[in-house]
């Protein structure tokens, strides 16, 4: 019986969940808007990473070694355009 | 009336009259001249209905030839606009929305599409696959791509072309300083043609990394293929940003938001910024399957593998991410600090090192080498000194201080268009002629083949290098005149002659195509240059399944090691084939995404959201649509194989 239980399908939905009602706490609470974003970015990208390795299954498959390298490729393009227009647009102004 | 007075052209002059004739005419003749022929049925199901990815990209390659040669009259008439002080051909209005559609069409519906028939065309051969990962996906990208190249090109005669150049920054190009529907054209037949290019990425990569045949390594690719892999991971990654970018844009101009505005908390540079994450990425789209392509026929003529392989492949990997590292180099001088300017300046000069390292492993690869000049073989070797011109000028404008007395005049007009004509419109007029006997079953003439290159190569430096010293000299680009003066007019007269001669070798190439269809011989068999990858194992033409028997492969070489060393290709017994089928739903989606298209740019919501719905609807369709393809059987295939092979020799 124990195999045929998703366990960890089950507990990442409720772990989903979880960064879902976290998530929310930065709506109905009174908070400054720089924590409330934190809180916000980071139970997105946790909750992102989640649906990714868990119910896309992108490690499950003999792709995984692609699979891989491209999510990294498009975290590390992300960043350098994020950061690099934060540098253009505003830190270095 | 008040209706119809908003498709008018704001701005008209007798050459727009004349073209709007013209493109009637056009019309009427094309219409009239397939009912004559009756081959609207051989149309529909040979072409529009097409899943094929030669067939799909030898559409990409009509298009391309389209709008090089719609880019090259623009190109000719600022060239003659600027050939003497003080000229009245063309007025200031008419003279930005030259330059503003001469970029955009030859960055982005010419060479675009020109690559994009490469990729399409020469993958599957060239990794031994039947076609594409996604057939259909494939079609509804080239549709999509066809119809934004023609809402944009309709905007010539339609409302008023963008004026804004094609970089189309804001403020210039927001409702307060463009006030036609110009750059409305500019924002959504991009978008719409650019969705076509990411779609088309997503095809290949996977195409790419799940197709290739037996035995065929990442490491034993051939370079082409590698270069083709790199490009579309970097379309992969930076169209999106072009996508956002696009529909920010769109919302600015449409529905009054303020990204991009002076005031209301809006960032007038974000644009630029964000036009140049992509922007940059682009420019390395374009080159790298061109310097893909040199690989190829570098290595084909000088009877040599290529030397370097895999510092080939890992100066293209470090190009892909240093691509998106060098982005601001474009506006040294919008204002930023020291700080990042001298970042992205070390950036931009540390790129020219894997570029280098390219050019080096070919100039090994020539060395020692038997060389044989074909046509190909002359336009990489002119390439080769040209390019890296073009290359050195670039190092001498990353330089942030030094930039400040280059930027916006015409030394940086001479640079982009030093390595783009002979980087990447050589490296597609030479792929052409080398892969025209695989497409078409003859090959063009060598003679008017190396006329052409030369009479391209003399005109293409008399039109540019002029460009270097009157723009060191302060001739500001975009400037739609000059005064006596200032002492620029011979050298914008060598230039306009030059401009000239380059469109002479164009005119040759299309006389050459003529005179090849009449005079060639049929008679070549399937391998006429002597090649070494595995396009050229297959028949000519190409049977739709592409190879009977997949190959199987043990080096980079797969092709020459079969011809040399006696490695068998081809094992194993032919079984039926599994293809997909035709599908008109790409097209007639697309045809609706004009329809959208050409709604949105003009506001007219109801029609802009009854197309919105059919789009819909025909995603829809296509969820719930079982389709599971259709097989060749065995005698099918042999009869194919025994009628092909009696060309071979």
């Amino acid at each position: 019986m124990k195999e045929l239980f998703p366990l960890k399908q089950v507990m990442g939905f409720v772990f989903s969940l979880v960064l879902t009602a976290v998530a929310l706490i930065a709506y109905f609470t009174d908070m400054s808007f720089s924590l409330g974003m934190t809180i916000l970015l980071l139970t997105a990208f946790i909750q992102a990473g989640l649906q990714i390795v868990v119910f896309m299954h992108a490690g499950e498959t003999n792709d995984k070694k692609s699979i891989y390298t491209n999510i990294y490729y498009g975290v590390l393009i992300a960043l350098i355009t994020i950061f690099g227009t934060l540098l253009v647009m505003v830190w270095d102004m | 009336m008040d209706f119809f007075n908003r498709f008018a052209v704001p701005h008209p002059s007798f050459l727009i009259y004349g073209a709007m004739v013209s493109i009637a005419i056009a019309m009427i003749a094309v219409v009239v001249g397939i009912t004559y022929f009756k081959k609207w049925g051989y149309l529909w199901r040979e072409w529009l209905t097409t899943v094929d990815h030669k067939r799909i990209g030898i559409m990409y390659l009509i298009v391309a030839l389209l709008m090089l040669f719609r880019g090259g009259v623009d190109a000719i008439m600022m060239r003659y606009q600027l050939s003497m002080p003080d000229n009245t051909f063309l007025d200031s209005q008419h003279y930005n929305e030259v330059f503003t559609t001469h970029g955009i069409v030859m960055i982005l519906f010419m060479a675009m599409p020109f690559i994009t028939f490469f990729f399409n065309y020469l993958i599957p051969l060239q990794i031994g696959a039947r076609d594409v990962a996604f057939p259909r996906l494939n079609a509804l990208s080239f549709w999509l791509f066809f119809m934004g190249a023609m809402l944009f090109n309709m905007s010539f005669v339609v409302g008023g072309s963008p004026d804004s150049g094609w970089t189309s920054y804001f403020p210039l190009a927001g409702n307060e300083f463009s006030t036609s529907v110009g750059t409305n054209y500019y924002m959504i037949a991009i978008q719409i043609a650019g969705m076509g290019t990411l779609m088309t990425g997503i095809n290949f990569i996977t195409t790419i990394l799940k197709m290739r045949a037996p035995g065929m390594k990442l490491m034993k690719m051939p370079m082409f293929t590698w270069s083709a892999f790199i490009a579309n991971v970097i379309v992969v990654f930076a169209f999106p940003v072009l996508t956002v970018l696009l529909a920010m844009g769109t919302m600015d101009r449409l529905f009054g938001t303020n990204f991009f505005t002076t005031d209301n908390g809006g960032m007038d540079m974000l644009w630029a910024n964000l036009f140049w994450v992509w922007g940059h990425p682009e420019v390395y789209i374009l080159i790298l399957p061109a310097f893909g392509l040199y690989s190829e026929i570098i290595s084909t003529f000088a009877r040599r593998n290529l030397y370097g392989y895999k510092s080939m492949v890992a100066s293209m990997v470090v190009i892909s991410i240093f691509s998106f590292l060098v982005w601001a180099h474009h506006f040294f001088t919008m204002g930023q600090g020291p700080l990042t300017n001298s970042i992205f300046s070390i950036t931009t000069m540390a790129i020219a090192v894997p570029t280098g390292v390219k050019i080096f492993n070919w100039l090994f690869t020539l060395w020692k080498g038997k060389i044989v000049f074909t046509t190909p073989m002359l336009y990489s070797i002119l390439f080769i000194p040209l390019f890296t011109l073009g290359g050195v000028t670039g190092v001498m404008l990353a330089m942030s201080a030094a930039d400040y007395q280059y930027h916006n005049t015409m030394f940086l007009v001479a640079h982009f268009h030093n390595v783009i004509i002979p980087g990447v419109v050589y490296a597609m007029i030479a792929g052409l002629t080398f892969y025209w006997p695989k497409m078409f079953g003859f090959m063009l003439n060598e003679k008017l083949g190396k006329w052409t290159a030369w009479l391209l190569s003399v005109g293409f430096v008399l039109a540019f290098i002029p460009m270097y010293i009157t723009g060191l000299d302060g001739q500001a680009r975009r400037m739609y005149t000059y005064s006596e003066s200032t002492g620029f007019s011979t050298l914008n007269m060598v230039s306009f002659i030059g401009a000239a001669i380059m469109a002479v070798a164009f005119a040759l190439l299309v006389y050459n195509i003529y005179y090849s269809i009449r005079y060639a011989s049929r008679d070549i068999g399937s391998d006429p240059w002597d090649a070494r990858s595995l396009e050229w194992a297959t028949h000519t033409p190409v049977p739709e399944y592409n190879f009977a028997i997949i190959p199987e492969v043990a080096s980079t070489e797969a092709f020459w090691d079969s011809k040399k060393k006696g490695h068998e290709l081809f094992k194993g017994k032919i079984e039926k084939i599994h293809m997909p089928n035709n599908s008109p739903l790409p097209f007639i989606m697309s045809c609706i995404f004009f329809v959208f298209g050409f709604s949105m740019v003009f506001s007219i919501w109801p029609v802009a959201i009854i197309a919105l719905i059919g789009i819909l609807a025909c995603l829809t369709y296509r969820s719930f649509e079982k389709d599971h393809g259709r097989y060749i059987s065995v005698e099918e295939i042999e009869e194919t194989e025994a009628k092909l092979r009696g060309a071979k020799k």
